[in-house]
């Protein structure tokens, strides 16, 4: 998030297009309401479904399932037509001005896709920028020129007409132009706009375009930076922001350090490649501190007795170009390429695409070890629906974990947010935290490899772990000590120059903590966790557990309360919320205010701000400086592009003869994915799985219900797998609500009790009726009454009908990140148990 | 017994770890329902369950969780919760928790209750088999790429920040390359 949750109250409009806060988020609909209230906001809501949001909007307009591109291209359209964008903010803040490569080709005059497309995958040479001789961008400041991103920007979406976009998302002409405008009303200095979106717009194979054209828009309109503004990613568990900041995916180093690959041999290597250069004269190119990251990350890990390039070399490294990310894992799982797995806090049985799949792949394993508060269907799932035990070989160790409230830690928020939560209560029952259950089997591997030694064996051995103390045989993790290492330390005593205050030093002693990560060193004498965290922990203490109520800006930003990366910052990339003068765009909302007398920003910690009239361009994270409506660092292309999802109901793309993202990678393929991998309706429209599912979430459970399926409030507000659809469906099939139904697709079925709801209305797609279903994925079978029980089993209190939405979504994934596309699939639905 | 909110904090010694903030510890927004939480401690957490950070007052009388609340002082949630924050008090009082470790043989159909010391000692053995046997020191490109790639792992959002920290850590130290958690789905 870009922002807030406080933040929404600051809003003029709050679009809610990806998402259904009142439902997922319930506690922000507080803040949404706030900006009702107070500032008269508007509410906007996009969605197939007439959602809990939907109905607390002031305008909702439905959208087919998978064409959100094609919704917010035509919003593009509008915006540049009707001349609504901020044209001072587009000019000078963004890449509108650059001169891309005369030889780039757009989807619209090149058969659907752009300049450079072999065998599914994109050369971007054509991609590029114009480049001078001293290697600056050539730039078009009247943004005239034909081959400028901004003209280019126009001739792509003109092709996203009203009428073509309708046809493509169901959408009333009218409805979509009333979104349009309200929407692009924000593009104005004192106007405030902000996009929420979450699941609804990730799960696609187009997901992170989804993403970035909302993000287009917000850059048109002026509304990154400034306060009711940004893009609100609402993300969907507690600390899946911490984790992901802290590297627990295949591709990142805590801190978004790209994970090196094997042809970067050496440290020097990896640092040469990874750290971004520029030629813009007044870019600040703050990546350029990269050294300085990766040389803490790895003081970290290995500490001061191991040299930071071994430190390097002993890391793995991924190959170029593979991917090893959730799909790939459980495709590689079923065709025998693991002897062990962790299941770490997760139960993918049920939360992973193709649930059906996973389950297979779970018994070809030789070991797994399933972390967790209850039993669950991944730690069972040997003793599953049609699963002979006899037959299925995985050792499963099923451990007890402590839950939130028996131990201490952080966690971070949608917001950024760093919240220490305390220890309440004791352990429950053997159960231990975490921390405690991977620092005990480190140390017993540890002891493993150094009486036996092993390939590698350094890399083990010699990780540092001080991070708790060894009591009998168990191991007492202490997180705070944790915290600490994460923040980052002084490793010797060093004399260093303040990096904001050019001739004036400090004197550090070892083991002083890491004021902020401007501070960092690159030559190891600094470590540092994850880089975005240091300045957490301080002399003061542990600041994410502050609870100051201090709010002098009126704004909500609430700098006193927890702590929130980076260095505190409530609202990023807010240098882009005054003008080049250092003015506020809108002085009623000012985030940060420059104070002349002191020289200094007042208000939140200023990002990318220089001294105002210094002409710092403020999106410091990018190399150039500015931000990008033009992104030609993505897998499927520099604009965004609407493609049909996989499993669509019709039979061609109206926009181009590209029907699906060219750039995706397909299961279905010779030596790609497996014999269980199928879809239907990709080619042609296939008349057994004739509706669009899609698959969502309620108030009441959590993810796949692991944890809320126990908690018997929760189970008896919401007791079952259900499946939604229209009357008019219903009618068709001869349904009504309360009867058993089936709901099947090319890899699976489930049973659901049907919920028949004017919710959902049948789409009008180029004059063909087409029907969307919608199902709850919280369900699975170790919580239901019917299953087989052993001596010794817990019985949940209130049991839940029904197995998982995942059994029916394909494997399948978004082009640059294979997030899997559960959003939209084909499926049928009857009456009855089939 | 008349004390205010922030007076239970501070018995419970949570909030006596942030004074040094230089934070007021006066009451503020808080209204308890005094008889019912009387002679409880009380803690503060944060909902475990959404992504939007809601705080929560635990009270805690001989080691039993008596009550879950929201905190009026968070400025996110101002004392509010969802049906799901507002069930905490079921996650943390319930007899359906796993309490031992369970160990099912290959083959077997039941699970076993096995004890910690057996349990990690044996799957220490095996991830030392299934790294040594699937360690690649190079890959095909002849390039060091020193990693294991027989071990897979997926988790998690659910664990600490802390605790997400050092889990990479412990991965990337045996070698893993594939890690993935809940933000891939």
């Amino acid at each position: 998030m870009t922002n807030h949750w406080v933040d929404f109250k600051n809003a003029d409009v709050i679009l809610i297009m990806g998402s259904n806060p009142a439902s997922n988020h319930p506690v922000s609909w507080k803040w949404i309401q706030e900006a009702v209230d107070k500032r008269g906001a508007k509410i906007i809501c996009v969605d197939p479904r007439f959602t809990q949001s939907a109905a607390k909007a002031h305008l909702y307009a439905p959208l087919r399932s998978g064409t959100d591109i094609a919704f917010l291209g035509g919003m593009i359209k509008y915006i540049l037509d009707n001349k609504l964008y901020f044209a001072e903010y587009v000019k000078n803040y963004t890449n509108a001005s650059f001169l891309v490569n005369p030889d780039l080709k757009l989807p619209g005059e090149n058969n659907g896709v752009f300049s450079g497309l072999t065998d599914g995958k994109y050369d971007k040479g054509t991609w590029s920028y114009q480049k001078g001789p001293d290697d600056v961008i050539k730039k078009d400041p009247m943004l005239s020129d034909p081959h400028c991103v901004f003209q280019l920007l126009k001739k792509h979406y003109s092709r996203y007409t009203p009428d073509v976009v309708s046809r493509i998302t169901g959408t009333p002409k009218d409805k979509l132009l009333e979104v349009y405008k309200l929407y692009a009303s924000t593009g104005k200095p004192n106007k405030a706009g902000v996009d929420l979106y979450a699941m609804g717009w990730t799960q696609h194979t187009v997901g992170t375009q989804n993403i970035r054209t909302m993000c287009m828009i917000q850059l048109l309109l002026g509304n990154i930076g400034i306060a009711g503004g940004g893009v609100a990613a609402m993300r969907g568990e507690s600390n899946v922001q911490g984790s992901t900041d802290h590297g627990l995916l295949f591709h990142i180093w805590p801190g978004y350090l790209g994970t090196p690959t094997g042809s970067l041999a050496t440290l020097k290597d990896f640092i040469e490649k990874r750290t971004p250069k520029t030629k813009e004269k007044d870019s600040l190119n703050w990546w350029k501190n990269t050294p300085k990251y990766v040389a803490g990350f790895l003081r970290s890990m290995y500490g001061s007795d191991m040299t930071l390039e071994d430190a390097y070399e002993a890391l793995p490294k991924l190959d170029d170009g593979a991917n090893y990310s959730w799909l790939t894992i459980f495709d590689q799982m079923y065709k025998g390429k693991f002897t062990g797995f962790f299941a770490w806090g997760m139960n993918p049985a049920c939360s992973g695409a193709h649930s059906n799949k996973v389950r297979q792949a779970l018994g070809k394993v030789d070991w797994m070890v399933n972390v967790n508060l209850f039993d669950n269907e991944t730690g069972s799932f040997w003793r599953g629906p049609g699963m002979d035990p006899s037959k299925i070989k995985t050792e499963v160790f099923m451990l007890p974990c402590a839950s939130s409230v028996e131990k201490e830690g952080s966690i971070a928020n949608s917001g950024r947010l760093q919240q220490w939560r305390y220890k309440a209560i004791p352990y429950y029952g053997d159960s231990k935290p975490d921390g405690d259950i991977m620092s005990e089997i480190f140390f017993k591997v540890k002891k493993l490899y150094e009486k036996q030694g092993g390939p590698n064996a350094a890399a083990i051995t010699k990780m540092t772990w001080p991070y708790g103390k060894h009591e009998g045989k168990e191991f007492h993790y202490e997180p705070r000590k944790v915290a600490a290492e994460i923040n980052g330390f002084f490793l010797e005593d060093k004399t260093v120059e303040n990096p904001t205050k050019k001739g004036e030093f400090k004197s550090f002693k070892k083991g002083d903590l890491v004021p902020t990560f401007a501070w960092l060193q690159d030559d190891g004498s600094t470590s540092s966790g994850c880089w975005i965290y240091c300045g957490s922990v301080s002399e003061k203490g542990i600041l994410p557990m502050r609870r100051g109520q201090a709010d002098p800006t009126g704004l909500g930003l609430y700098s006193e309360w927890a702590w929130s990366w980076p260095v505190n910052r409530r609202i990023i990339y807010n240098g882009a919320s005054v003008d080049l003068n250092g003015k506020p765009w809108d002085p009623s909302r000012a985030v940060i205010t420059w104070d002349a007398k002191e020289e200094k920003w007042k208000g939140d910690v200023p990002d990318g701000a220089g001294n105002p009239g210094k002409g710092r361009p403020p999106f410091i994270m990018k190399p150039d400086g500015v931000a990008s409506l033009y992104g030609p660092g993505l897998a499927d292309g520099p604009f965004p592009e609407h493609y049909e999802p996989l499993e669509c109901p019709v039979e061609k793309n109206l926009l181009s003869p590209q029907k699906n993202n060219p750039a995706i990678k397909r299961f279905d393929k010779e030596g790609v994915g497996s014999d269980m991998d199928v879809y239907s309706g990709v080619g042609t429209c296939d008349p057994r799985f004739p509706f669009i599912c899609s698959t969502y979430r309620v108030s009441e459970h959590w993810q796949t219900g692991v944890l809320t399926r126990w908690c018997p409030w929760l189970a008896e507000m919401q007791p079952g797998m259900f499946v939604e659809m229209s009357q008019e469906l219903a009618k068709m099939r001869g349904i009504e609500t309360g009867d058993k139904c089936t709901v099947s697709t090319a890899r699976g079925k489930v049973v659901c009790t049907a919920i028949v709801t004017p919710r959902f209305k049948p789409f009008d797609i180029d004059g063909n009726e087409i029907h969307e279903i919608g199902i709850p994925w919280h369900f699975g079978w170790i919580t239901t009454k019917d299953r087989p029980f052993n001596k010794g089993d817990k019985v949940a209190e209130v049991f839940t009908t029904g197995d998982a939405a995942n059994l029916l979504t394909p494997t399948i994934g978004d082009a640059n990140t294979m997030i899997p596309e559960s959003k939209a699939f084909m499926a049928n639905v009857v009456k009855g148990v089939k | 017994m008349n004390v205010s909110r922030r007076g239970f904090l501070k018995i419970s010694g949570a909030v006596a770890a942030v004074s040094g903030l230089g934070i007021s510890l006066k009451s503020i927004a808080a209204h308890a329902r005094e008889l019912k939480i009387m002679h409880a401690k009380e803690t503060t957490t944060v909902c475990p369950y959404c992504s939007v950070g809601c705080s929560i007052i635990v009270s805690v009388r001989d080691g039993k969780v008596i009550n879950t609340e929201g905190d009026p002082d968070s400025p996110i949630n101002r004392g509010a919760l969802c049906s799901k924050g507002g069930s905490i008090y079921q996650m943390a009082v319930n007899e359906n928790r796993l309490g031992k470790p369970l160990y099912r043989a290959p083959y077997a159909r039941e699970w076993k209750e096995v004890e910690w010391e057996w349990a990690i000692d044996k799957i220490a053995q095996n991830v030392k088999k299934s790294r040594d046997a699937s360690f690649k020191k190079v890959n095909a490109k002849g390039e060091v790429v020193n990693r294991t790639e027989g071990i897979a792992s997926v988790g998690s959002a659910a664990m600490d920040l802390e605790e997400c920290f050092t889990y990479q850590k412990f991965l990337r130290g045996l070698g893993l390359v594939y890690i993935e958690h809940q933000a891939r789905i």
